[in-house]
């Protein structure tokens, strides 16, 4: 297959009659990370879900594109076999389904029928990627995500990614919540995903979490856009400096989204 | 029910080579047919669902090999094959019984009454006709199964009874006789259904005795088709430390009045009703778990889901009642309805009555929609639409059914409700 690209084209978006996205601009190609910061409230999440295809969300205007197929055409499940995934902030908690079913449902949904994945080699696989995640066995039984603390369910999310091998991930604060042991090892399960093949957006509030997993590209989110962007070294200054001088230098005064119209 | 006459109902009892007594209770049911009332039920109006227009259908082939039976049949049995009884309308036509225990009864109401009539003449007919169908079925009550326990005896593997409706306005009126002496065990399976269109009613009691320390499980699976009226009223009255389990199954299509009542008697005595529905075209339901605790230190649980589609309506009504004197004991339920349509209805009735102070209580009931955002989150993984809403009822329904103890009834569960869903 040829070289992974998503295509974001001045995208923009609302939610309930509220524009919260202004035409974001963003092209990732397999192989590559880019890390997308920026204070409360400016629309980070807001593009994530979008992305999939968040039913509240709702696409106003701009275009989308996975390997030149567009994006914003998909229903949610054609969009994740198509090869997007989305780390969520906050994922749901579904009761009576077991973290393994669930998974292997969603492993068969790609594959196809007639094709699907054998049960021992399912297991074999989950086995591999918990230990990864230095996660208890006991998770591949549990009901999904049902009582996980905070931290499991980031981890749960990334365990996810690793069964599902997507081509283009989105890690909205997958670093939140996280003790820094966690941290490591959720860095180190994304890390091994690192290929040509597969692109990478990572949300984050932290530089910490860029030390673990380096950045090809940094950008700023502000006011439903994306105002600036950079190497790591920008993610290293907005650490230090916070984003004053980033609003000083575009002449932003409210950098947040979405409460007046 | 002017199309019936006494003499029919002579006629009935005859054919099941009836005792006096048998045949005189059934007159007297059939003439307070026409004064008694309908049952009241909550929030479902049953006055012009059909109690009492039917035929009697007669069988004359019986088959001695399972592989003869439908299908639909067939697949109804569990791994183990040794102790079935197939009803067919009024007759017996096809059993087997292997390996029963000394002085374990498992037999149709036809020989039970030429064999056992000591038995039947304490237990059977001894709850009140409370209403007009309680008097129908006591009037028209062909076949069923007696099953009796002695103490101290475990029945291995379960007693498997299918009672199976067929022909043009058929009607069944099964009677499930189950006494389980002093520290016995048994489990019952019941399984009914039709296997050609337009059949008409199925009107069927099931009473359980439960001695004391004996312990007793009976699932009932139900698969009408939408033109049977299906009626179940489930007794059971438990002695000291007994143990009662309830699987209610209500997968029919048509109209539904499904009840389990149970009695916790003695001291110690459990009960557990496991109740699932799945309910698609125009199907209505009315199911009720009811609980009355006497005996001190009782303890009940009872977990009622419901699945409605299309134009389908459930009403789940649980009732726990806890009687003065039934000290420190412990009433539990839980009732929960999905609609996956808008079209859909349900509702939840929990019902605690509790006249003693030193006891403990809970209920927790929901009506709700299949939630948006779980859909949207099990889509984000490829699974689609149709798939997420499956796993998502599987999930609703497994709180209940992964209790089942026998795989394949289960499994058995499981598929029926997807065929539902999926059609
Ligand atoms: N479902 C919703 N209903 C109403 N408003 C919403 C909804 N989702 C997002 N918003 C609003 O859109 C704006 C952007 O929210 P978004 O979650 O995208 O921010 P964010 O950049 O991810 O913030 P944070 O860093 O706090 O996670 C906010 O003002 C938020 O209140
Ligand atoms: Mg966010």
């Amino acid at each position: 297959m040829s070289t992974p690209n998503l295509d974001i084209r001045d995208l923009q978006v609302s939610i309930e009659d509220k524009q919260i996205l202004k035409g974001v601009n963003l092209s990732v190609n397999g192989g590559e990370i880019h890390a997308i910061m920026g204070p409360n409230g400016t629309g980070k999440s807001t593009l994530a879900s979008a992305l999939m295809g968040h039913p509240k969300y709702e696409v106003t205007g701009g275009s989308v594109t996975i390997d030149g197929e567009d994006l914003l055409e998909m229903e949610v499940d054609e969009r994740a076999r198509a090869g997007l995934f989305l780390a969520m902030q906050y994922p749901s908690e579904v009761s009576g389904v077991t973290n393994s079913d669930f998974l292997r449902s969603a492993i068969n949904a790609k594959r196809g029928e007639g094709n699907e994945i054998s049960l021992m080699k399912f297991i074999r696989e989950m086995d591999k990627q918990m230990d990864v995640l230095e996660m208890d066995e006991s998770f591949a039984t549990r009901y999904l995500n049902e009582g996980f603390s905070g931290g499991e369910k980031k981890r749960n999310e990334i365990l996810q990614m690793m069964m599902l091998k997507p081509r283009f991930s989105i890690l909205d604060e997958i670093d939140s919540g996280l003790d820094i042991d966690a941290l490591k090892i959720v860095a180190a399960g994304v890390n091994e995903m690192r290929s040509p093949e597969r692109g990478v957006i990572i949300i984050t509030h932290y530089q910490r979490l860029l030390n673990y997993i380096k950045p090809d590209f940094v950008h700023v989110f502000m006011q439903g856009r994306i105002v600036k962007s950079g190497g790591p070294e920008l993610a290293e200054r907005l650490e230090q400096e916070g984003y004053d001088w980033v609003k000083e230098e575009l002449g932003i005064v409210d950098e947040t989204v979405g409460h007046k119209v | 029910m002017s199309a019936f006459s006494r003499e029919q109902i002579t006629q009935l009892s005859q054919s099941q080579s009836e005792p006096k007594w048998a045949l005189e209770k059934r007159l007297e049911a059939f003439a307070a047919i026409e004064n008694l009332p309908l049952p009241k039920l909550e929030k479902t109006n049953i006055d012009r669902w059909n109690f009492s227009q039917f035929q009697l259908h007669q069988v004359d082939a019986t088959f001695s090999q399972p592989e003869q039976l439908p299908v639909e049949v067939n697949r109804l049995f569990l791994e183990d094959h040794s102790n079935i009884l197939v009803q067919k309308n009024d007759a017996v036509v096809y059993q087997t019984q292997k390996a029963l225990q000394q002085g374990v009864i498992f037999t149709s109401f036809a020989n039970a009454f030429q064999q056992h009539e000591t038995l039947l003449k304490k237990y059977l007919f001894q709850q009140e006709t409370a209403h007009r169908i309680s008097a129908i079925h006591q009037a028209f009550m062909q076949g069923g199964v007696f099953v009796y326990v002695p103490r101290n005896v475990t029945v291995e593997l379960p007693l498997q009874t299918v009672f199976w409706l067929a022909g043009e306005e058929a009607a069944i009126f099964p009677h499930i006789l189950v006494v389980a002496e002093e520290n016995s065990r048994v489990e019952i399976v019941a399984n009914f259904l039709d296997t050609d269109a337009g059949a008409a009613l199925s009107n069927s009691v099931i009473e359980t005795y439960v001695g004391q320390g004996a312990k007793v499980q009976i699932a009932t699976v139900s698969q009408f088709g939408d033109s049977v009226v299906d009626v179940m009223d489930r007794f059971a009255q438990v002695g000291r430390d007994g143990d009662m389990e309830w699987i209610v199954a209500d997968l029919s299509d048509g109209r539904i009045i499904s009840k389990s009542t149970t009695n916790l008697e003695g001291a110690g005595g459990h009960v557990d009703v496991k109740s699932v529905a799945f309910g698609a075209n125009e199907m209505r339901s009315n199911i009720t778990s009811e609980i009355f605790h006497f005996g001190t230190h009782t303890t009940s649980d009872i977990q009622a889901r419901s699945v409605m589609k299309d134009k389908a309506t459930s009403i789940l009504n649980s009732i726990t009642k806890i009687e003065k004197g039934a000290s420190k004991s412990d009433g539990q339920q839980t009732g929960k309805v999905l609609m996956l349509d808008p079209e859909a209805r349900g509702d939840a009735n929990p019902i605690l009555l509790i006249d003693e102070n030193d006891v403990t209580a809970g209920h927790a009931a929901s009506v709700g929609r299949i939630d948006p955002l779980t859909l949207f989150y099990l889509m984000s993984r490829g699974i689609s639409k149709n798939e997420a809403s499956k796993l998502i009822i599987r999930g609703f329904l497994d709180t209940v059914i992964a209790d089942i103890p026998s795989a394949a009834l289960r499994a058995s569960i499981h598929e029926t409700i997807e065929g539902k869903f999926t059609s």
